[in-house]
């Protein structure tokens, strides 16, 4: 910048005024740049990685044997045979010097590949190589002999760096309103917000525009807010807003997926092939979520990965990687064509390196706390061969139970979140085999032998659409029926005394009209249904310890509906499907309505999801039999807030009205002003009847509208 | 002529931000007018408050007790759409802007066609002056024209009539509608309104423009509707972007906005209770066939000062395209794509609404 000096100095001297010249205009010849710098960084960063490849593609391979004259071509021939299995050799590519002295190999040689990669996979390989019992061989890269040849004779401590604590990446949870986070995405807006439902109102927390290139997504126990990227994936955190973590490099990624201890971030990237009738390209990576480290990625056509799992996208199934047991990320699962594989993350390879071989096996699902895996194998050979439900245990792949069912059409598995019960909904066909009717089969997980109880629906010819379980409870509720008419039964699978018929139906609602997605409050004995997507947003709340609807409402046209953590709100939002009123509603458990925001092009809304409580099983109880006094000390601050809000809300009126009764006085003062000139324009007609429509004026109409004469009994 | 009373749905008024969410509910019963056969585009009361004014895109203009809603005559003599038309203020006179290139004046008692301006383009919209004097009319931008504000002398003797304006301006984007032109206090000024989003102010004599509205607070799609306050102190504009916003008229300064979630077609202020009504639906083409409730056809009562939605008034089967107060503030009108005019006589339960 010291030039801009002389350049005025210089342009002083000329008689040039600088500030005339415009400099955008000025265009240099191409190809010569007059010395100018450009402020492009990126021009020399590319000179930059050209330069490194210098001798990047050469390695040094120490301890060979040393060997006359004779035999250098025979050794020559061996060492070229080793390493073109690793890559290509450049012509002349090998170089092995000899001592001019005794004529003798110096016992090493540089081999030069086509390309850095390859030089690099060689090392890695052929380091160690046994040659023979007194060669091993010792490989390394050719530009890292500078730094090895300077290594210090003697050790020296490394010097101890400062701990500097990292952020507190759950500091959201210590918000001392215990408000819940959600995020939302609305044209090219991103933003994240406390869900405060005492202010009635988000409060801002975090926005950002262009902040990702499809969606958001939370990690699942809400620690991490992962954004995609042409280049890759990235993950969002921290203890006051939101700064970037780590990235993940994976071009063109699609689909992102956590570990349930979000230990892993698995990411799905698919090709469309040039070739209609090619099958797409598909590239999967797995990530350590916290180092950013690559530590698996899997390639294949998407065939591979597309057998059972809830739908996807361009060929896969996603997720791919079934995730087992809770939060210790040990074991995924993966399905397809007649194998199950089944990975351990120590190592990242197969258990017992090989896949498990179930023929025909569409659907694989795992318990939610035990590395148990259960699967479904449909009906083969017309009928012959019964369709199969078994519950295998990993690592050792033991079989624990199976069940054959017959003629079976199609079946669904239900984990109950603390993985004490398995239900499986099988759908059957009737005898005409023209329609299907549904039943449950449960597996009792915990008990001795894992018994499996049947149970039917009252009318046999029902068929079950949605299923739901309470969370960490013994109870479930399905929709079944055929449209309009459909009912809602709830079950309670509780351990009893009595051996028989331990499954008991609590009570069934009759003709939900259309009511289709089934939605369980976590934590709480609310179950909630709507009816979405055509069915105008219905919403019903309805509690199932008092069996009892608590209220319904409507959010029309929602299309989605998700419960906070915490089981306390609940969102329902019209996203872009529709073109109108796009926006989100915010409800409260017993369904009355906190607040509504409304954005024009809105796509996601996603709840922070909060790990699992802190909290020992004593002091849980403990705030259960005492809630009564906690729930004092939040009552009192609720309604601190209500005044504030309501002393507020009269401030802002009052301000309001205040303001605009200043308007009128002027305009009232104004069109006096302009009284004698107006009526000049109307030629003297004085009646200005309008004068006083400012006033609001009290008006009392009195009209009869109907009478009835009713009979009222006259109490003792 | 036909009148129907139809089992209505209501005059709705919900007090959303209340606390106590209590529920209001005023049951009225419109009266139904169906007198025009194709989508209505304008409705007027005039000054007495016993006549409404009703214009469609079906060419005749119609006038209808404003009390029962019975038929008392059409204005016949247009060849297309009617888009527009103001009264004066004696109600001796009727002035219709049309899509066949005319404006006409009209006796209103007899019906008898007085006098027609001719265009070479649409008339939008017509304003009378305060005296009924000047008349300003607004036309579109048409096949080698663009979209102009004439302004027109109104002789008191329909003989001495002439066609000549006083007075055209160019708006500055020509092939931009100006959808409204009114005249502003005194006659001293007009203001406009249309496609470009900008609310201007123009000298009535000079034909200069004063003001333009600020882009940041402005309106940011078409302006579709603008109402005045009856001593043209203020006025309401409606626009496609969802909102109706509320300015001064001799200083253009924005004092409300009013935020809805469907385009507005159609705005009107109550002379009486300081109540807004915006009145519009998703655009005819795009309303789903399912549900009518989809595209929003309710008129939404909006608290003027404090800005928040009181209520609304469902009933329409498409967009509401117009609506007037009664000078009163008695009763309202709405009239929709539908072809259906709607006549609301507000019951006491209307005028005890707190919020």
């Amino acid at each position: 910048m010291a030039a801009v000096v002389d350049i005025d100095v210089l342009t002083a001297q000329l008689g040039i005024n600088w500030s005339d010249v415009n400099l955008d205009s000025i265009q240099l010849p191409p190809g010569n740049d007059f010395g100018i710098e450009s402020d492009d960084e990126s021009v020399y960063q590319d000179d930059q990685s050209e330069f490194d490849t210098g001798f990047g593609n050469i390695i040094v391979v120490d301890h060979l044997p040393v060997v006359p004259k004779e035999k250098f071509e025979k050794l020559e021939g061996v060492v070229k045979k080793i390493y073109n299995q690793l890559g290509v050799i450049k012509e002349n590519g090998l170089l092995m010097p000899v001592d001019p002295d005794t004529k003798m190999t110096l016992g090493y040689c540089f081999i030069e590949f086509n390309t850095p990669q390859e030089a690099q996979n060689a090392k890695e390989k052929s380091h160690g190589y046994k040659l023979d019992k007194s060669h091993i061989f010792a490989v390394n890269m050719f530009d890292d002999f500078d730094r090895l040849m300077n290594v210090k004779e003697e050790w020296e401590p490394p010097q101890e760096r400062p701990y500097v604590p990292g952020e507190n990446l759950q500091k959201w949870l210590t918000d001392d309103k215990a408000r819940d986070q959600l995020v939302i995405r609305f044209g090219h807006d991103t933003e994240v917000y406390w869900n405060d439902a005492r202010q009635k109102k988000p409060e801002p927390v975090h926005k950002r525009s262009y902040w990702t290139e499809s969606y958001v997504q939370w990690s699942p126990i809400g620690t991490y807010l992962v954004t995609l990227h042409k280049q890759g994936a990235a993950v969002w955190g921290g203890a006051d807003t939101f700064t970037r973590l780590m990235r993940y490099q994976h071009s063109m990624v699609k689909l992102v997926d956590f570990s349930p201890g979000e230990k892993y971030l698995v990411t799905y990237h698919s090709q469309e092939p040039s070739n209609p009738r090619d099958a797409s390209k598909v590239e999967i990576k797995v990530f350590d979520v916290r180092t950013g480290r690559m530590m698996r990625d899997f390639k294949g056509s998407a065939d591979e990965f597309s057998i059972g799992g809830p739908g996807g996208v361009a060929g896969a199934s996603w997720p791919v990687f079934r995730w087992a047991c809770g939060k210790d990320d040990k074991y995924f699962a993966k399905l397809s064509k007649n194998t199950i594989s089944v990975y351990e993350t120590e190592t990242f390879s197969l258990i017992d390196k090989k896949s498990m071989k179930v023929d025909n096996v569409v659907d694989i699902c795992w318990s939610p706390t035990d590395s148990i895996l259960s699967l479904f194998v449909p009906e083969q050979g017309g009928g012959n061969q019964p369709a199969k439900v078994a519950l295998v245990q990993i690592p050792s792949k033991v079989e624990l139970r199976q069940k054959n069912l017959f003629s079976v059409s199609d079946c669904k598995m239900y984990w109950q979140s603390s993985g004490e019960y398995l239900a499986v909904k099988v759908d059957r066909y009737t005898k005409t085999k023209k329609s299907t009717y549904s039943g449950f089969e449960l597996f009792r997980i915990k008990e001795r032998d894992i018994p499996i109880e049947v149970l039917e629906l009252d009318n046999k010819n029902d068929k079950i659409i949605a299923f739901a379980w309470e969370p960490k409870g013994q109870r479930f509720a399905g929709i079944h029926g055929d449209q309009p008419n459909r009912d809602v039964s709830f079950y309670s699978i509780k351990t009893g005394t009595k051996t028989l018929e331990r499954v008991s139906k609590l009570a069934t609602l009759k003709a939900k009209q259309a009511k289709c997605p089934l939605l369980v409050a976590p934590q709480a004995s609310t179950s909630f249904l709507a009816g979405l997507k055509g069915f105008n947003g219905q919403l019903e709340f309805f509690n199932v310890d008092e069996l009892e609807t608590m209220a319904t409402a409507e959010h029309f046209m929602a299309t989605d509906i998700e419960w906070d953590p915490t089981g306390r709100y609940v969102a329902t939002s019209v996203t872009t499907v529709h073109e109108m009123e796009n926006g989100f509603t915010i409800w409260s458990f017993n369904g009355n309505m906190v607040y509504r925001i409304l954005k024009d092009h809105f796509f996601q809304l996603a709840w922070r999801p909060r790990p699992a409580s802190f909290l020992t099983a004593e002091k849980e109880e403990e705030i259960a039999k005492n809630l009564r006094n906690y729930s004092k000390r939040y009552e009192a601050e609720d309604q601190d807030v209500s005044l504030l809000l309501s002393e507020q809300d009269r401030e802002k009126r009052r301000a309001l009205n205040e303001e605009w009764q200043k308007w009128v006085m002027q305009w009232k003062s104004l069109h006096e002003e302009e009284k004698l000139v107006r009526q000049n324009l109307r030629d003297g007609e004085v009646s200005d009847v309008e004068e006083d429509e400012y006033e609001a004026k009290e008006v009392e109409f009195e009209d009869l509208i109907d009478v009835t004469e009713e009979i009222v009994q006259e109490l003792m | 002529m036909t009148i129907e009373c139809v089992n209505p749905e209501g005059l709705r008024f919900n007090q959303m931000k209340s606390s106590s969410h209590q529920t209001l509910e005023t049951r009225m019963r419109p009266i139904l007018m169906k007198g025009h056969e194709r989508p209505l585009t304008f409705l007027r009361y005039n000054r007495n408050g016993d006549l409404l004014f009703s214009c469609a895109k079906d060419h005749t203009p119609t006038v209808w007790f404003a009390d029962n809603g019975e038929r008392l005559g059409t204005y016949r003599g247009h060849s297309g759409a009617v888009w527009c038309c103001d009264i004066s203020r004696d109600s001796s006179r009727l002035i219709t802007g049309s899509a066949d290139q005319t404006a006409k004046l009209w006796d209103v008692k007899s019906g008898k066609e007085l006098f027609t301006f001719k265009f070479g383009a649409p008339a939008r919209s017509v304003d009378f002056s305060v005296d009924d004097h000047l008349a300003v009319i607004t036309t579109d931008h048409f096949v080698g024209t663009s979209s102009a504000i004439h302004v027109k002398r109104i002789a008191e003797d329909p003989e001495d009539q002439v066609g000549d304006s006083v007075l055209v301006l160019q708006s500055p984007d020509g092939k931009k509608k100006i959808n409204r032109a009114v005249w502003g206090p005194l006659n001293q000024t007009i203001v406009s309104g249309g496609e470009d989003a900008a609310i201007r102010i123009w000298d009535a004599e000079t034909g200069k423009l004063l003001k333009q509205s600020d882009e940041e607070v402005g309106h940011k799609e078409a302006i579709t509707s603008l109402c005045k306050a009856a001593d043209d102190s203020h006025f309401l504009t409606g626009s496609h972007d969802k909102t109706a916003k509320l300015w001064d008229m001799r200083t253009l300064t924005l004092i409300k906005t009013y935020t809805t979630v469907v385009p507005v077609n159609a705005v009107a202020m109550s002379p009486l209770l300081n109540h807004v009504v915006l009145g519009g639906g998703q655009d005819a083409s795009a309303v789903t066939t399912t549900d009518h409730r989809a595209g929003k056809f309710e008129a939404k009562f909006y608290d003027t000062i404090l800005q928040e939605e009181i209520g609304g008034v469902k009933g329409h089967f498409g967009p509401i395209n117009a609506l007037a107060f009664s000078p009163d503030g008695k009763s309202f009108s709405s009239g929709g794509e539908d072809g259906y005019v709607r006549l609301h006589h507000f019951d006491s339960n209307y005028f005890n609404i707190k919020i």
